[in-house]
Protein backbone atom coordinates (compact mmCIF):
# COMPACT_ATOMS: atom_id res chain seq x y z
CA UNK A 1 0.00 0.00 0.00
CA UNK A 2 1.05 3.59 -1.06
CA UNK A 3 2.11 5.10 1.69
CA UNK A 4 4.63 7.64 3.64
CA UNK A 5 8.16 5.79 3.21
CA UNK A 6 9.05 3.36 5.73
CA UNK A 7 12.58 2.84 6.93
CA UNK A 8 14.62 0.21 9.51
CA UNK A 9 17.89 1.40 9.00
CA UNK A 10 18.44 4.91 11.33
CA UNK A 11 21.52 5.58 8.84
CA UNK A 12 19.67 4.87 5.53
CA UNK A 13 17.13 7.78 6.66
CA UNK A 14 19.32 10.35 7.41
CA UNK A 15 22.15 9.87 4.81
CA UNK A 16 21.09 12.61 3.05
CA UNK A 17 21.44 14.85 5.90
CA UNK A 18 24.91 17.36 4.97
CA UNK A 19 27.13 19.19 6.76
CA UNK A 20 26.14 22.94 8.10
CA UNK A 21 22.62 21.96 8.41
CA UNK A 22 20.20 23.31 10.58
CA UNK A 23 18.62 20.54 12.61
CA UNK A 24 15.62 20.28 15.09
CA UNK A 25 15.41 17.46 17.22
CA UNK A 26 12.47 17.01 19.61
CA UNK A 27 12.22 16.10 23.24
CA UNK A 28 12.35 17.61 27.09
CA UNK A 29 14.23 15.84 29.05
CA UNK A 30 15.46 12.70 27.14
CA UNK A 31 11.76 11.88 27.00
CA UNK A 32 10.47 11.65 23.37
CA UNK A 33 13.91 12.63 21.67
CA UNK A 34 14.86 10.64 18.70
CA UNK A 35 18.28 8.90 20.08
CA UNK A 36 18.66 5.84 17.16
CA UNK A 37 18.65 8.90 14.60
CA UNK A 38 21.32 10.65 16.61
CA UNK A 39 23.20 8.25 16.96
CA UNK A 40 23.45 7.50 13.39
CA UNK A 41 24.21 10.84 12.86
CA UNK A 42 27.09 10.71 15.05
CA UNK A 43 28.20 7.57 13.75
CA UNK A 44 28.62 9.53 10.21
CA UNK A 45 30.17 12.11 11.95
CA UNK A 46 28.49 15.14 10.44
CA UNK A 47 29.64 18.02 11.49
CA UNK A 48 29.19 21.88 11.33
CA UNK A 49 25.71 21.54 12.17
CA UNK A 50 23.18 24.24 13.47
CA UNK A 51 20.45 22.31 16.33
CA UNK A 52 17.70 23.56 17.48
CA UNK A 53 16.57 21.52 20.85
CA UNK A 54 14.96 22.63 24.26
CA UNK A 55 17.19 21.23 26.18
CA UNK A 56 20.92 19.14 26.55
CA UNK A 57 21.87 16.69 29.26
CA UNK A 58 25.86 15.84 28.88
CA UNK A 59 26.52 13.27 31.68
CA UNK A 60 24.35 14.89 34.48
CA UNK A 61 21.14 12.55 33.12
CA UNK A 62 20.63 9.27 32.38
CA UNK A 63 18.83 10.14 29.64
CA UNK A 64 20.85 10.95 25.84
CA UNK A 65 19.95 13.70 23.72
CA UNK A 66 21.27 15.62 21.15
CA UNK A 67 24.22 16.27 23.54
CA UNK A 68 26.01 13.26 21.82
CA UNK A 69 26.00 15.35 19.08
CA UNK A 70 27.77 17.98 20.70
CA UNK A 71 30.13 15.96 22.53
CA UNK A 72 31.36 14.68 19.29
CA UNK A 73 32.36 17.93 18.11
CA UNK A 74 29.88 18.55 15.37
CA UNK A 75 27.95 20.90 16.09
CA UNK A 76 28.58 24.65 15.47
CA UNK A 77 25.79 26.50 17.03
CA UNK A 78 22.64 25.48 19.67
CA UNK A 79 19.50 27.60 19.92
CA UNK A 80 17.65 26.06 23.26
CA UNK A 81 16.01 27.34 26.18
CA UNK A 82 18.00 25.02 28.88
CA UNK A 83 21.52 24.23 27.39
CA UNK A 84 23.37 23.60 31.02
CA UNK A 85 22.01 21.97 34.21
CA UNK A 86 21.51 24.03 37.24
CA UNK A 87 24.89 22.88 38.90
CA UNK A 88 28.20 24.59 37.56
CA UNK A 89 29.84 21.50 39.49
CA UNK A 90 30.57 19.04 36.61
CA UNK A 91 30.85 21.32 33.23
CA UNK A 92 29.29 19.48 30.62
CA UNK A 93 30.84 19.54 26.59
CA UNK A 94 28.55 22.19 25.67
CA UNK A 95 29.44 24.26 28.42
CA UNK A 96 33.46 23.83 27.94
CA UNK A 97 32.91 23.92 24.27
CA UNK A 98 31.22 27.52 24.63
CA UNK A 99 33.27 28.93 26.47
CA UNK A 100 36.08 28.32 25.28
CA UNK A 101 34.75 29.66 22.24
CA UNK A 102 33.96 26.85 19.72
CA UNK A 103 30.45 26.92 20.40
CA UNK A 104 27.93 30.00 19.64
CA UNK A 105 24.76 29.99 21.43
CA UNK A 106 21.25 31.36 20.98
CA UNK A 107 19.35 31.48 24.42
CA UNK A 108 15.78 31.63 24.02
CA UNK A 109 12.93 31.50 26.46
CA UNK A 110 11.79 28.18 26.17
CA UNK A 111 7.52 29.39 25.11
CA UNK A 112 9.54 32.06 22.29
CA UNK A 113 11.97 29.28 21.34
CA UNK A 114 8.76 26.75 20.15
CA UNK A 115 6.37 30.04 19.40
CA UNK A 116 8.96 31.01 16.82
CA UNK A 117 9.35 27.38 15.43
CA UNK A 118 5.47 27.33 15.58
CA UNK A 119 5.60 30.32 13.57
CA UNK A 120 7.95 28.88 11.56
CA UNK A 121 5.52 25.69 10.17
CA UNK A 122 2.33 27.70 10.58
CA UNK A 123 3.59 30.44 7.97
CA UNK A 124 3.64 33.43 9.95
CA UNK A 125 6.01 35.98 9.41
CA UNK A 126 7.00 36.47 12.89
CA UNK A 127 4.66 37.33 16.64
CA UNK A 128 5.18 40.31 19.34
CA UNK A 129 5.10 38.22 22.54
CA UNK A 130 5.21 39.87 26.50
CA UNK A 131 8.21 37.52 27.53
CA UNK A 132 11.44 39.04 28.00
CA UNK A 133 10.63 42.89 27.94
CA UNK A 134 12.85 44.75 30.46
CA UNK A 135 15.59 41.26 30.40
CA UNK A 136 18.62 40.28 28.46
CA UNK A 137 16.28 38.56 26.29
CA UNK A 138 14.61 41.89 24.56
CA UNK A 139 18.27 43.28 23.67
CA UNK A 140 18.36 43.60 19.40
CA UNK A 141 14.73 43.28 19.49
CA UNK A 142 12.14 45.45 18.64
CA UNK A 143 9.95 46.36 21.33
CA UNK A 144 5.96 47.14 20.48
CA UNK A 145 3.38 48.80 22.88
CA UNK A 146 0.41 46.99 21.97
CA UNK A 147 -3.05 48.00 23.97
CA UNK A 148 -0.56 49.57 26.73
CA UNK A 149 1.42 47.05 27.29
CA UNK A 150 5.32 46.12 25.88
CA UNK A 151 5.83 43.63 23.62
CA UNK A 152 8.82 42.04 21.85
CA UNK A 153 9.21 41.00 18.15
CA UNK A 154 10.61 37.25 17.03
CA UNK A 155 11.20 36.09 14.03
CA UNK A 156 10.01 32.31 12.71
CA UNK A 157 12.57 29.79 13.29
CA UNK A 158 12.71 27.04 10.61
CA UNK A 159 14.92 24.25 9.95
CA UNK A 160 16.38 21.81 7.24
CA UNK A 161 15.50 18.88 8.94
CA UNK A 162 13.35 17.91 11.86
CA UNK A 163 14.28 14.76 13.48
CA UNK A 164 11.54 13.87 15.93
CA UNK A 165 10.19 11.18 17.59
CA UNK A 166 6.24 9.31 18.04
CA UNK A 167 4.86 6.94 20.07
CA UNK A 168 2.91 5.51 16.94
CA UNK A 169 2.50 6.34 13.20
CA UNK A 170 0.35 4.89 10.55
CA UNK A 171 1.63 4.63 7.22
CA UNK A 172 0.12 8.12 5.88
CA UNK A 173 2.39 9.41 8.27
CA UNK A 174 -0.21 10.30 11.12
CA UNK A 175 1.45 10.27 14.79
CA UNK A 176 0.21 10.32 17.81
CA UNK A 177 2.32 10.93 21.01
CA UNK A 178 2.45 8.98 24.71
CA UNK A 179 2.61 11.05 27.55
CA UNK A 180 4.86 14.00 28.25
CA UNK A 181 7.49 13.04 25.06
CA UNK A 182 5.28 15.00 23.24
CA UNK A 183 6.56 18.12 24.20
CA UNK A 184 8.12 20.20 20.97
CA UNK A 185 7.85 17.02 18.31
CA UNK A 186 4.58 17.74 16.75
CA UNK A 187 5.86 21.80 16.50
CA UNK A 188 8.69 20.65 15.44
CA UNK A 189 7.00 18.08 13.17
CA UNK A 190 5.69 20.95 11.12
CA UNK A 191 8.76 23.69 10.81
CA UNK A 192 11.37 21.42 8.21
CA UNK A 193 12.16 20.94 4.72
CA UNK A 194 12.33 17.41 6.22
CA UNK A 195 10.52 15.97 8.97
CA UNK A 196 11.75 12.43 10.10
CA UNK A 197 10.03 10.15 12.85
CA UNK A 198 11.06 7.72 15.05
CA UNK A 199 8.01 5.63 15.88
CA UNK A 200 7.73 2.28 17.83
CA UNK A 201 5.50 1.13 15.24
CA UNK A 202 3.84 2.25 11.62
CA UNK A 203 0.07 0.84 11.34
CA UNK A 204 -1.97 0.37 8.27
CA UNK A 205 -4.09 3.35 7.14
CA UNK A 206 -6.85 3.43 9.04
CA UNK A 207 -5.56 1.83 12.36
CA UNK A 208 -4.92 5.70 14.47
CA UNK A 209 -8.53 7.20 15.58
CA UNK A 210 -8.61 10.09 13.00
CA UNK A 211 -9.89 12.29 15.88
CA UNK A 212 -6.78 11.61 18.28
CA UNK A 213 -4.13 12.03 15.77
CA UNK A 214 -2.12 14.57 17.16
CA UNK A 215 0.54 15.42 14.19
CA UNK A 216 -1.43 15.03 10.15
CA UNK A 217 1.00 12.95 8.23
CA UNK A 218 1.20 15.52 5.37
CA UNK A 219 3.85 17.32 8.01
CA UNK A 220 5.81 13.96 7.51
CA UNK A 221 7.97 12.47 5.45
CA UNK A 222 9.97 9.53 6.79
CA UNK A 223 9.50 6.53 8.95
CA UNK A 224 11.94 5.15 11.04
CA UNK A 225 10.89 2.10 13.05
CA UNK A 226 13.06 1.21 15.96
CA UNK A 227 12.16 -0.58 18.83
CA UNK A 228 10.89 0.68 22.37
CA UNK A 229 14.32 1.08 24.10
CA UNK A 230 16.88 3.64 21.43
CA UNK B 1 15.53 33.53 72.90
CA UNK B 2 13.71 30.21 71.20
CA UNK B 3 12.52 29.69 67.91
CA UNK B 4 15.18 31.83 66.24
CA UNK B 5 15.75 28.97 63.53
CA UNK B 6 14.85 30.11 60.42
CA UNK B 7 12.05 28.29 59.10
CA UNK B 8 12.57 24.89 57.38
CA UNK B 9 11.60 24.88 53.69
CA UNK B 10 8.73 22.77 54.20
CA UNK B 11 7.02 25.39 55.98
CA UNK B 12 7.46 27.86 53.89
CA UNK B 13 5.83 25.19 51.24
CA UNK B 14 2.80 24.90 53.55
CA UNK B 15 2.78 28.28 54.12
CA UNK B 16 2.59 28.92 50.17
CA UNK B 17 0.12 26.55 49.98
CA UNK B 18 -2.32 28.17 52.14
CA UNK B 19 -2.71 30.71 49.65
CA UNK B 20 -4.20 28.60 47.26
CA UNK B 21 -7.46 29.17 46.19
CA UNK B 22 -10.52 26.52 45.09
CA UNK B 23 -10.06 26.29 40.81
CA UNK B 24 -6.96 27.70 40.67
CA UNK B 25 -4.65 26.32 38.34
CA UNK B 26 -0.53 26.62 39.09
CA UNK B 27 2.81 26.29 38.34
CA UNK B 28 5.19 25.05 40.74
CA UNK B 29 9.05 25.75 39.50
CA UNK B 30 11.93 23.55 40.36
CA UNK B 31 13.68 23.10 44.06
CA UNK B 32 11.40 24.65 46.89
CA UNK B 33 8.51 25.61 44.84
CA UNK B 34 7.61 21.82 44.19
CA UNK B 35 7.66 21.17 47.75
CA UNK B 36 3.99 23.30 47.83
CA UNK B 37 2.45 20.34 45.99
CA UNK B 38 2.92 17.91 49.17
CA UNK B 39 0.55 20.83 50.79
CA UNK B 40 -2.30 21.13 48.44
CA UNK B 41 -5.72 21.63 50.48
CA UNK B 42 -7.61 18.51 50.48
CA UNK B 43 -10.76 20.57 50.43
CA UNK B 44 -9.76 22.39 47.11
CA UNK B 45 -9.47 21.66 43.49
CA UNK B 46 -5.92 22.95 42.69
CA UNK B 47 -4.85 22.26 39.27
CA UNK B 48 -1.05 21.53 38.85
CA UNK B 49 0.65 23.01 35.31
CA UNK B 50 3.84 21.73 34.12
CA UNK B 51 5.29 23.30 31.00
CA UNK B 52 6.27 20.11 29.68
CA UNK B 53 2.84 19.39 28.62
CA UNK B 54 0.74 18.06 31.96
CA UNK B 55 -1.70 19.45 33.32
CA UNK B 56 -3.01 17.84 36.33
CA UNK B 57 0.20 16.58 38.20
CA UNK B 58 -0.40 14.10 40.58
CA UNK B 59 1.78 12.66 43.65
CA UNK B 60 5.20 11.62 42.91
CA UNK B 61 4.85 7.71 41.60
CA UNK B 62 6.24 4.84 44.08
CA UNK B 63 9.33 3.56 43.61
CA UNK B 64 9.26 1.21 40.58
CA UNK B 65 5.97 2.35 39.41
CA UNK B 66 7.44 5.60 37.24
CA UNK B 67 6.19 5.89 33.74
CA UNK B 68 9.70 6.40 31.76
CA UNK B 69 7.44 9.38 29.36
CA UNK B 70 5.89 10.88 32.16
CA UNK B 71 7.55 13.81 34.46
CA UNK B 72 7.45 17.47 35.46
CA UNK B 73 9.50 20.51 34.27
CA UNK B 74 12.75 19.29 36.29
CA UNK B 75 12.27 15.71 34.35
CA UNK B 76 11.63 14.21 37.99
CA UNK B 77 8.74 11.41 37.26
CA UNK B 78 5.26 12.51 37.92
CA UNK B 79 2.13 10.79 37.89
CA UNK B 80 -1.36 12.10 36.33
CA UNK B 81 -4.03 12.57 38.34
CA UNK B 82 -7.78 11.30 37.08
CA UNK B 83 -8.90 13.65 34.78
CA UNK B 84 -5.14 15.08 34.15
CA UNK B 85 -4.60 15.53 30.31
CA UNK B 86 -1.61 15.84 28.18
CA UNK B 87 -0.29 18.49 25.43
CA UNK B 88 2.48 19.77 23.83
CA UNK B 89 4.96 23.07 24.23
CA UNK B 90 3.62 25.31 22.09
CA UNK B 91 -0.33 24.55 23.88
CA UNK B 92 1.28 24.55 27.22
CA UNK B 93 3.28 27.87 26.32
CA UNK B 94 -0.14 29.44 25.57
CA UNK B 95 -2.06 28.45 28.30
CA UNK B 96 1.40 30.04 30.39
CA UNK B 97 1.90 33.34 28.07
CA UNK B 98 -1.91 33.93 27.62
CA UNK B 99 -2.51 34.46 31.16
CA UNK B 100 -4.37 31.51 32.00
CA UNK B 101 -2.31 29.96 35.18
CA UNK B 102 -3.84 31.85 38.55
CA UNK B 103 -0.03 31.51 40.10
CA UNK B 104 3.39 30.35 39.73
CA UNK B 105 5.39 29.74 42.60
CA UNK B 106 9.61 30.34 41.56
CA UNK B 107 12.20 30.47 43.06
CA UNK B 108 14.91 33.07 42.67
CA UNK B 109 18.40 34.21 43.28
CA UNK B 110 17.25 38.07 43.47
CA UNK B 111 13.93 40.04 44.12
CA UNK B 112 14.26 43.86 43.70
CA UNK B 113 11.52 46.22 45.90
CA UNK B 114 10.02 46.68 42.63
CA UNK B 115 8.49 42.97 41.83
CA UNK B 116 11.70 42.38 39.48
CA UNK B 117 12.64 38.41 39.54
CA UNK B 118 16.47 36.86 38.94
CA UNK B 119 16.66 33.45 39.20
CA UNK B 120 18.27 31.93 36.33
CA UNK B 121 21.96 32.96 35.87
CA UNK B 122 25.01 33.42 38.25
CA UNK B 123 26.88 36.25 36.31
CA UNK B 124 30.40 34.86 37.20
CA UNK B 125 29.44 31.17 35.07
CA UNK B 126 29.08 33.06 31.92
CA UNK B 127 26.14 31.18 30.80
CA UNK B 128 22.67 30.07 32.26
CA UNK B 129 19.68 28.05 31.37
CA UNK B 130 16.25 30.08 31.14
CA UNK B 131 14.14 27.37 30.52
CA UNK B 132 10.41 28.22 31.05
CA UNK B 133 10.86 30.61 33.30
CA UNK B 134 10.77 33.94 31.63
CA UNK B 135 7.73 33.05 30.08
CA UNK B 136 5.90 32.11 33.36
CA UNK B 137 7.00 35.24 35.23
CA UNK B 138 5.46 37.28 32.37
CA UNK B 139 2.42 34.97 32.38
CA UNK B 140 1.02 33.78 35.39
CA UNK B 141 -1.57 36.17 36.91
CA UNK B 142 0.24 36.19 40.30
CA UNK B 143 3.77 34.88 40.81
CA UNK B 144 4.99 33.91 44.36
CA UNK B 145 8.48 33.72 45.67
CA UNK B 146 9.60 31.13 47.54
CA UNK B 147 13.03 31.25 48.78
CA UNK B 148 15.62 31.57 51.16
CA UNK B 149 15.69 35.34 53.08
CA UNK B 150 19.77 35.48 52.83
CA UNK B 151 22.27 33.64 50.62
CA UNK B 152 24.34 30.94 51.91
CA UNK B 153 27.01 33.60 52.85
CA UNK B 154 24.01 35.84 54.85
CA UNK B 155 23.62 38.47 51.82
CA UNK B 156 20.45 39.88 51.25
CA UNK B 157 18.36 38.55 48.15
CA UNK B 158 15.56 41.09 48.70
CA UNK B 159 17.10 43.93 46.55
CA UNK B 160 16.88 47.75 45.89
CA UNK B 161 17.70 46.69 42.40
CA UNK B 162 18.86 43.12 40.97
CA UNK B 163 22.32 42.89 40.03
CA UNK B 164 21.93 39.27 38.23
CA UNK B 165 20.13 38.83 34.63
CA UNK B 166 16.57 39.67 34.88
CA UNK B 167 13.81 36.65 34.45
CA UNK B 168 11.11 39.12 34.31
CA UNK B 169 10.52 43.15 35.31
CA UNK B 170 8.19 44.10 37.79
CA UNK B 171 6.20 40.43 37.97
CA UNK B 172 6.68 39.50 41.72
CA UNK B 173 3.34 39.76 43.59
CA UNK B 174 4.57 38.38 47.06
CA UNK B 175 7.83 36.94 48.35
CA UNK B 176 7.53 34.32 51.34
CA UNK B 177 11.34 33.20 52.81
CA UNK B 178 11.67 31.14 55.68
CA UNK B 179 11.70 34.85 58.04
CA UNK B 180 8.73 36.56 56.75
CA UNK B 181 5.99 36.76 54.09
CA UNK B 182 6.15 40.23 52.00
CA UNK B 183 3.79 41.67 49.72
CA UNK B 184 5.00 43.46 46.37
CA UNK B 185 2.96 46.82 46.29
CA UNK B 186 3.24 50.10 44.52
CA UNK B 187 4.35 51.93 47.62
CA UNK B 188 6.88 49.20 48.42
CA UNK B 189 7.60 46.30 50.32
CA UNK B 190 4.90 45.52 53.14
CA UNK B 191 5.65 43.27 55.81
CA UNK B 192 3.13 41.57 56.44
CA UNK B 193 3.78 38.20 58.37
CA UNK B 194 7.11 36.61 60.36
CA UNK B 195 8.94 33.78 61.56
CA UNK B 196 8.26 32.94 65.47
CA UNK B 197 10.68 34.83 67.36
CA UNK B 198 12.01 37.15 65.05
CA UNK B 199 11.79 40.72 64.99
CA UNK B 200 10.73 43.59 62.00
CA UNK B 201 14.41 44.95 62.75
CA UNK B 202 15.78 41.55 62.45
CA UNK B 203 14.24 41.22 59.12
CA UNK B 204 15.04 44.45 58.03
CA UNK B 205 18.58 44.04 58.29
CA UNK B 206 18.41 41.00 56.23
CA UNK B 207 16.79 43.15 53.33
CA UNK B 208 18.27 45.96 51.33
CA UNK B 209 15.42 48.01 50.59
CA UNK B 210 13.25 49.66 53.48
CA UNK B 211 10.32 47.60 54.61
CA UNK B 212 7.07 48.87 55.50
CA UNK B 213 5.62 46.74 58.33
CA UNK B 214 2.25 46.09 57.74
CA UNK B 215 -0.27 47.35 61.14
CA UNK B 216 -1.79 43.90 61.11
CA UNK B 217 1.26 41.88 61.31
CA UNK B 218 1.49 38.55 62.65
CA UNK B 219 3.63 35.42 62.81
CA UNK B 220 3.40 33.00 60.42
CA UNK B 221 0.59 30.47 61.30
CA UNK B 222 0.01 27.30 59.28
Amino acid sequence: MPGKPVFSDPAQATADIPAGATIMVGGFTGRGVPVALLRALRDRGVGGLTIVTNDLSGGWSPWEDAALLVEAGLVRKVIASFPIPGSASTPTAFERLHREGKIELELLPQGTLVERIRAAGAGIGGFYTPTGVGTPFAEGKEVRVIDGQEYLFELPLPADFALIRAHRADVLGNLVYRRAARNFNPTMATAARVTIVQVEEALPAGALDPEAVVTPGIYVQRLVLVGGAA
Amino acid sequence: MTGRAPLPREVVAMRIARELEDGWYVNLGIGLPTLVANYLPPDKLVVIHSENGVLGVGPAPELGQEDPDLCNAGGQPVTLIPGGCLFGHAESFAIIRGRHLDVAVLGALQVSEGGDLANWMLPQRGVGSIGGGADIARGAKRVYVAMEHTTREGEPKILRQCSYPLTGRGVVNAIFTDLAVIRVSPQGLLLEEIAPGWTPEEVQARTEPRLMVSPALREIRL
